[in-house]
């Protein structure tokens, strides 16, 4: 498989006007997560009840909340909540995904009967009626909403490892290679790994939107990320309780989401047609 | 002789692909004369249907054209407006398809499809088009035509399915029929029934018919005059009992050589020559023909053949035919 | 056919109670007790063990899972201790406002979504069909609760147009459609997007086809050919497909429920889930992931039916 060089996948990049405004959007976003102490004007949980529902301006950019926080600040953090959530979520996913899923092609037949049959079970479960039983019993937080992300995203990713390590096993250089007496790890490691992980890269980059959003879904009913820990899941409903006092609020807190997901989803496509136009289709949801 | 109803003038045309062009039709001239039926043979992938298709304007959106024109009563198509073009189809120029099975669409009733097929009719109420559809349909010997209009394609028979088909090209009278490949997909006494029932509408109809073929069985049956073709060029045109009994080109000499349909009258295809098709990416600049031509000389390598006029109505593209 | 339905079936049955016994495994490997959860940490311990003895936690763990199976299987799915009602009655009660929503929402998502496919199709390769598809990816990527938020925002606290929560009163239907068009509004936005690329991308593979080309060579009109021949056949699979749609589109009809306090399934389980209550979100997630495999099972025999080596043989 040709492997495109960093710099032409870039210049691929942003030859399309959508993906270069989805990678800008991520940048953007990666930027306030990653610098948030530093940007952020305020304290994203100090109360100052006095300046509470105070609507933007100069000292606040984007106003107060209920409880008197600096909104830009929360939302600035929310960032940092929202991708370090959704990154150690797809990532975990995708290194499950790719062991569970190498194993299912490589491994020995009766395995690859179960796990596929596993894959099926996990992936004909309704995601989110899933989360609320997961949540149920573990008690909402962050662990559980990576849990449950990890757990619902595996099926798809050790599908497509699957299938990609099954077109491969039949490959004439791996067929040599066995013939040549290389042990089964071997083979794995050294020429499956390397072939396998673009596609999955593509597909855990098109996840990471649907994960801010259930992160956000989530957090908004307070099942999420816990107060006063700022998502901006929570921040949406703390501007919904008080929509008519101050809607600004919710017309602010509605923005970060709307363009991350559109971001990472303009920034995924394109990455896809640039590196990998068979996986068209394998869209959101 | 009388003037051409539909001519291809010097047509080149290619097809976009990545990395590239494919030269499918080189410098084609070719007229069809009202009433006559014209043969047009040749091995697979030597550009005949996307001759056909370029005939009736339908070449996909990767096609290309470099040169030449395609003139209907004298006028070049290809400068009429998309819409302009779009009415004459069906209407001057109608085409049978090979495949009689996809050939309509799945959904709809033959009836539903043979009188949207007269869309470019004016003047002619719904009932009028589907009384002339089903007048159409009688008319091509499927019994029983009223009741024929409400069935769906996959009720009838790949026989029925090609007279039908027939029976739309011909709804609006057009001037000229093509057909391309019409008997391929059928077995061999639906092949004679359909050849059979499109020498008699010719006689009734008078339109001009093409047929696209690699059957050379078909064309001895059917056609006045052959042009066959090797590698996006017309080697060969003649009249088809002259074509027959004295091949020139030496392609056309190999083809009928060994012909079976020489030997055993008419199951022949088209059987394998020795060496391979030229890749159309890179057109020789020399014959197509010559790699594999046991008459081939050095220049037949290097200078681009000459088209060499035989007779009043014959020509071949070769070095080494004398006139 | 008739094997690989039997197969199909099979494998829903199967999953299905792969799903029931993993719930089972999730609450016993879990650390504490579902009763001191719920109840909290004051609660006495002689309530803990009325809830205990109440829910069924008392009994040996195999026992549990026997009665729960078997119960399940003649449609007992617990009895809610906090209601004092049989959760399947409270599910029955919410479901048909949600089936309601759900259809809704793909309804009109369905409509616009087959229009802005086939008009990408029509202006294929135009900037026309290039703004919808950005559009479509738009679309499919904003957050339905958002949406849902924005619209409440909007319509409801300053047009003043329609209702921002309830589904209405009961008995009048007006009341009931003006206080269902928001949130099958925001439920359906994601899907017009997803569904005009679904039909956009099945209709140019139609528009391939051999019976195109032939509409073409009568010279009908680009718009007639798309319109009435593409796109009855290529609107074949995404029927199918909205199978599929309907169940997942109930299942996030969750968040759009509560945005809007609307009573259905969502609200009953988000409610559930916040109190820990058990029994409820158990019934419920069975509920509708048995709903779930059955429509996709549905769907997957009905697209087998309608796979191209049979279609030929689909009647309208």
């Amino acid at each position: 498989m040709p492997s495109a060089g960093r710099k032409t996948v870039l210049r691929a990049l942003l030859r399309d006007p959508m993906a270069a405004l989805g990678l800008g959007l991520v940048t953007l976003f990666v930027a306030m997560a990653l610098f948030a102490p530093w940007i952020a004007p305020a304290d994203p949980i100090r109360l100052n009840v006095v300046e509470k529902f105070q609507p933007p301006s100069l000292a606040h950019l984007a106003g107060t909340d209920q409880l008197g926080r600096d909104l830009l600040s929360r939302i600035i953090y929310g960032a940092r909540t929202a991708l370090s959530i959704a990154i150690t979520a797809v990532g975990l996913a995708g290194l499950a995904g790719l062991v569970l899923g190498m194993i299912a092609g490589f491994g020995p037949r009766w395995l690859d009967g179960l796990l596929v049959l596993l894959f099926d079970s996990l992936s004909s479960l309704p995601m989110i009626m899933f989360a609320l039983a997961v949540i149920t019993v573990m008690g909402p937080g962050t662990g559980t909403l990576i849990l449950v992300v990890v757990l619902v995203s595996i099926p798809a990713y050790a599908r497509l490892i699957r299938a990609q390590t099954l077109a491969l096993a039949g490959a004439d250089f791996i067929v040599a290679e066995r013939a040549m007496g290389a042990s089964g790890a071997r083979i794995l490691l050294r020429h499956m790994l390397p072939n396998v992980v673009g596609p999955l890269v593509i597909l855990l980059s098109m996840d990471i939107p649907v994960v801010i959003m259930l992160e956000a879904g989530l957090s908004y009913l307070n099942l999420g990320v816990r107060p006063p820990t700022p998502s901006w899941g929570n921040i949406l409903y703390d501007g919904y309780t008080s929509l008519r006092a101050a809607p600004y609020m919710v017309m602010i807190a509605g923005l970060p989401l709307v363009l991350s997901t559109l971001g990472f989803t303009f920034l995924g496509e394109g990455l896809r047609d640039a590196l990998d136009p068979r996986l068209q289709g394998r869209g959101a949801r | 002789m009388t003037e051409a109803i539909l001519s291809v003038e010097n047509l080149s045309l290619r097809y976009r692909v990545p990395g590239g062009a494919v030269h499918v039709l080189r410098d084609v001239r070719l007229a069809i004369r009202p009433g006559e039926v014209l043969g047009i043979a040749g091995e697979s992938g030597c550009g005949k249907s996307t001759l056909a298709a370029a005939m009736i304007d339908l070449t996909g959106a990767n096609a290309e054209r470099t040169s030449g024109a395609i003139r209907l009563r004298g006028e070049d198509i290809l400068h009429l407006s998309a819409d302009d073009r779009r009415r004459l189809r069906g209407a001057e120029v109608a085409m049978v398809f090979q495949d009689p099975m996809t050939a309509f669409s799945p959904v709809l009733t033959i009836g539903a499809q043979l009188v949207d097929f007269q869309f470019n009719r004016t003047g002619a109420s719904r009932r009028d088009k589907w009384q002339a559809a089903c007048g159409m349909l009688a008319r091509v010997g499927i019994s029983d035509p009223d009741h024929a209009m409400r069935r769906f394609p996959h009720e009838f028979s790949g026989g029925m399915r090609q007279r039908a088909a027939i029976a739309a090209a011909l709804l609006m009278r057009p001037a000229v029929l093509i057909a391309d490949e019409p008997t391929t997909a059928l077995d061999v006494t639906m092949e004679a029934q359909i050849i059979h029932l499109l020498r008699e509408l010719q006689a009734d109809y008078g339109c001009a018919i093409v047929i696209v073929t690699h059957h050379l069985g078909v064309i001895a049956e059917l056609c006045d005059r052959v042009a066959v073709m090797y590698a996006g060029q017309v080697v060969e045109e003649a009249p088809v009992d002259d074509l027959y009994h004295d091949p020139r080109h030496p392609y056309t000499q190999a083809l009928l050589a060994c012909d079976p349909a020489r030997i055993e009258e008419r199951s022949g295809r088209l059987p394998a020559i020795g060496g391979r098709l030229p890749d159309l990416r890179t057109p020789p600049p020399g014959c197509a023909f010559a790699p594999r031509c046991s008459k081939a000389t050095a220049r037949c390598l290097t200078d681009a053949p000459p088209r060499v006029v035989l007779g009043p109505d014959r020509s071949a593209l070769c070095h080494e035919v004398a006139p | 056919m008739l094997r690989y339905a039997i197969k199909r079936i099979a494998l829903a049955v199967v999953i299905l109670v792969t799903v029931m016994l993993a719930m089972y495994a999730m609450v016993f490997l879990v650390p504490g007790d579902p009763a001191s959860l719920a109840l909290g940490p004051r609660a006495t311990p002689e309530l803990k063990a009325l809830l205990r003895e109440r829910m069924g936690l008392d009994e040996p763990i195999l026992w549990q899972v026997w009665h729960f199976f078997r119960s399940a299987l003649t449609g007992d799915l617990g009895y809610d201790v906090w209601s004092k009602r049989p959760v399947l009655d409270q599910i029955l009660e919410f479901f048909p406002n949600t089936l309601i929503l759900g259809v809704a929402a793909l309804g009109w998502a369905l409509a616009l979504g087959i229009a802005l496919g086939a008009a990408a199709v029509v202006w294929r390769d135009t900037w026309a069909d290039r703004l919808l598809g950005v559009v479509s990816v738009g679309l499919i990527s904003v957050p339905a609760f958002v949406v849902a938020i924005y619209a409440i925002l909007i319509f409801a606290v300053w047009l003043r147009w329609l209702p921002a929560i309830g589904a209405g009163t009961p008995g009048d239907p007006a009341s009931q459609i003006r206080a269902l068009i928001l949130p099958a509004f925001a439920l359906g936005v994601g899907w017009v997007g997803y569904l005009a690329r679904l039909v956009r991308a099945s209709l140019l593979e139609v528009m391939g086809e051999n019976h195109i080309r032939t509409a073409r060579a009568f010279g009908l009109p680009e718009t007639r050919v798309v319109l009435r021949y593409g796109l009855r056949v290529a609107i074949i699979p995404t029927i199918a497909l909205l199978a599929v749609g309907l169940g997942s589109i109930l299942s996030s009809a969750v968040f759009v429920e509560t945005v809007f306090g609307r009573p259905g399934i969502g609200t009953l389980i988000t409610g559930a889930v916040q109190k820990r209550n058990y029994p409820v979100v158990m019934g419920t997630v069975l509920f509708m992931t048995a709903f779930y495999l059955f429509i996709v099972t549905a769907a997957d025999l009905l697209i087998a039916r309608l796979d191209p080596r049979v279609r030929d043989a689909f009647r309208r």
